[in-house]
């Protein structure tokens, strides 16, 4: 039985919008284990992006209890939130949220500068690690508006890494990328969840969902199912259909 | 973050909208250069008061005959005119904060030599004198006390004199005859221009006491007595001591009043400088306004900024920022933006003295003080003003800030 990084009981958020309480989450329970690729899955309204916001320490349950990587996180305050959010969560958000007139280098060292423990000596040495792995190494000094979309991506996914996370949060990471490119991440993501890296996905397609081991879906903020896939989507498989497509579209 | 890190970080930001920072610390720069060259006029001003009345003497004290009082009939100041020269003796050998002292026996006189006759001022002072009005001789010597005892008919003249009575020749050496009694020149005094009131500091005589006494005025009584202090902090100390030995030299009671009347520079430049303190200050304040206003218009750019950075903001938070990170960027910025302005602002300023102290006749006096406190204020200004958006920056709640368009 591996670690578990993710588990949540009875999770419970609820937000009051005027006079009217809304309730994101009734009650999500689940469990992920280091080294799962697992996508959540809902339409919008079914409480996935606030789950989502729960379990990336950006926010607070209203009740219930979420443990990372066997810690209690509802007893932390904001500090100590921060300190999960820099060493044990990388982010990949759906329109990159790089700093704009920023190189791809100085944007993935970024979490380290707010190291408070300096747990990684070289900065530098790193932030050029993470990229080459991501495949950006010749375009480190290229600023946002220099790269095309996928390679923005891969920066982002560069900066989510460059801390050594427990694990990868991605909110649908190809939303706005072509088919093509959005492969080409998932095939980025299924590389480093095969490294031994956890990766938890939002998204509402089931198609690149279909790239994970595992799907949860969230309806009316409750979980209403919870699968393993047996044989997930291979990346450069997909990629071959789909080029193979084109040509036969075109011919 | 690093210190360093914190400030590239910050510069580059600043840098990113280069016009905008610009126009955002022209606030600070005619704010701190205004106070500067504000101030240093005001300090020109006062310079300029405080050589005129510098121009007297240095840390002069006058003492002059008091009115005399007989029979119920108040004969107004100066008509008690009984000082001698044992008075000048006196507070020669007791006095402990006073560095020079001199009779003055003025009489005016018909004056014949060089090129023709001159009518002037004839003082019958001691060696001292000179000390006492901080003049110094173009050319030649003064007597000395030696002078003074064998009442020798030396005399040094005024510039004003020479140029009367010997426009084109060296005088040094010439006799002069006063109220036809020969006098030989043995110097000639710098100019000194015009006093405070609009006299004539050059037209005069210069002599030993003794001499004017004997030769000129006739009788012992002199007609009033300059005396220098120590130091100018030593002058209201002078002044008393002065007072209590010309008390004791006129043997008056314990009751009775004053017979003279003790007058002292410090007096004359407090009021004068008065005057153009309260300029200076003025002028500051008006000024420090502007410093104010500037620092306004840093808070509303910072506001603007953060507005701006708001998504900058949340993706900094979501990858590990604390609060108080966020706080330091943007109050960093904010300092190092109104400490730029306020630099720029001390070298315009410089400027703007020089020009002043070149091309005009009001001069500024730029003291290293005011500008270290405008520079410091500066910083202080962008620590007070940036703090409020830094911190509305560092409260915000990072999804929302994610989700800022």
């Amino acid at each position: 039985m591996s670690k578990v990084i993710i588990e949540t009981k009875q999770l419970v958020k609820s937000y009051t919008i005027g006079d009217m309480e809304v309730r994101a989450l009734k009650g999500v329970n689940l469990q992920i284990q280091e080294g799962e690729f697992v996508a959540i899955m809902g339409a919008s309204g079914s409480g996935k992006s606030t789950f989502m916001n729960i379990i990336g320490c950006l926010d607070k349950p209203t009740s219930g209890e979420y443990l990372l990587d066997g810690v209690l996180t509802s007893k932390l305050d904001k500090n100590q939130y921060a300190e999960i959010r820099n060493h044990k969560i990388g982010f990949v958000f759906q329109g990159f949220n790089l700093l704009s007139r920023t190189t791809a280098l100085e944007n993935v060292e970024l979490p380290l500068m707010y190291d408070r423990h300096r747990r990684i000596s070289d900065p530098k040495q790193k932030a050029v690690e993470v990229l080459q792995r991501v495949g950006l190494g010749d375009r480190m000094d290229h600023v946002p508006n220099q790269l095309s979309g996928g390679q923005q991506q891969r920066v982002a996914i560069a900066r989510a890494l460059v801390n050594e996370p427990s694990l990868i949060l991605a909110d649908e990471p190809t939303g706005n990328l072509d088919s093509h490119t959005s492969i080409d991440v998932f095939g980025l993501f299924q590389k480093l969840n095969s490294e031994g890296i956890t990766i938890v996905l939002v998204t509402h397609e089931r198609d690149y969902a279909n790239f994970a081991k595992r799907i949860v879906e969230l309806r009316d903020g409750k979980i209403i199912r919870d699968q393993m896939i047996e044989r997930p989507l291979i990346a450069e498989e997909e990629m071959k259909k789909l080029v193979k497509l084109e040509v036969e579209y075109e011919a | 973050m690093k210190l360093k890190s914190i400030i590239i970080a910050a510069v580059k930001s600043i840098m990113k909208s280069r016009m905008r920072s610009l126009l955002t610390a022209l606030g600070i720069i005619i704010g701190v250069a205004a106070v500067i060259v504000m101030v240093s006029i005001g300090e020109g001003a006062q310079r300029q008061v405080e050589q005129q009345i510098a121009s007297l003497g240095s840390n002069l004290l006058i003492i002059f005959p008091g009115a005399s009082n007989s029979g119920g009939v108040n004969r107004g100041a100066g008509s008690s005119n009984h000082f001698t020269l044992d008075d000048v003796t006196a507070i020669k050998d007791q006095a402990v904060y006073v560095k020079a002292v001199s009779p003055v026996v003025r009489t005016g006189a018909q004056v014949i030599g060089g090129v023709g006759n001159w009518n002037t001022q004839i003082y019958g002072v001691s060696p001292q004198y000179l000390e006492i009005r901080s003049w110094v001789l173009q050319t030649g010597e003064f007597f000395t006390d030696k002078d003074v005892v064998a009442r020798t008919k030396v005399c040094i003249i005024g510039s004003e004199v020479k140029k009367n009575l010997f426009p084109n020749s060296d005088p040094i050496g010439e006799l002069i005859r006063i109220r036809s009694v020969p006098f030989k020149v043995i110097g000639v005094l710098v100019e000194k221009g015009q006093s405070a009131m609009g006299a004539n500091n050059d037209d005069l005589i210069l002599a030993p006491s003794s001499s004017v006494l004997d030769r000129l005025s006739g009788g012992r009584h002199i007609n009033f007595i300059q005396a220098s202090a120590v130091t100018l902090a030593q002058i209201g100390q002078a002044q008393i001591e002065l007072s209590g030995i010309m008390r004791a030299a006129h043997r008056l009671n314990a009751g009775e009043d004053d017979d003279f009347t003790i007058r002292n520079q410090a007096d004359l430049t407090e009021a004068a400088t008065a005057t153009s303190k309260v300029l200076t200050l003025l002028l500051g304040s008006v000024a420090g306004v502007s410093l104010f206003v500037g620092g306004i218009g840093i808070m509303n750019i910072m506001l603007v900024s953060v507005t701006e950075r708001t998504r900058e903001i949340g993706i900094r938070l979501s990858i590990g920022a604390r609060a108080s990170d966020i706080l330091v960027q943007f109050l960093t910025e904010s300092i190092i933006l109104s400490l730029a302005g306020g630099l720029i602002g001390i070298f315009l300023a410089f400027g703007i003295g020089l020009i002043l102290n070149n091309y005009t006749s009001q001069p500024a006096v730029i003291q290293p003080g005011i500008v270290f406190i405008s520079f410091l204020f500066s910083g202080a200004v962008g620590v007070f003003f940036g703090f409020y958006p830094a911190r509305k920056a560092a409260n915000l709640n990072p999804i929302d800030a994610l989700r800022y368009e």
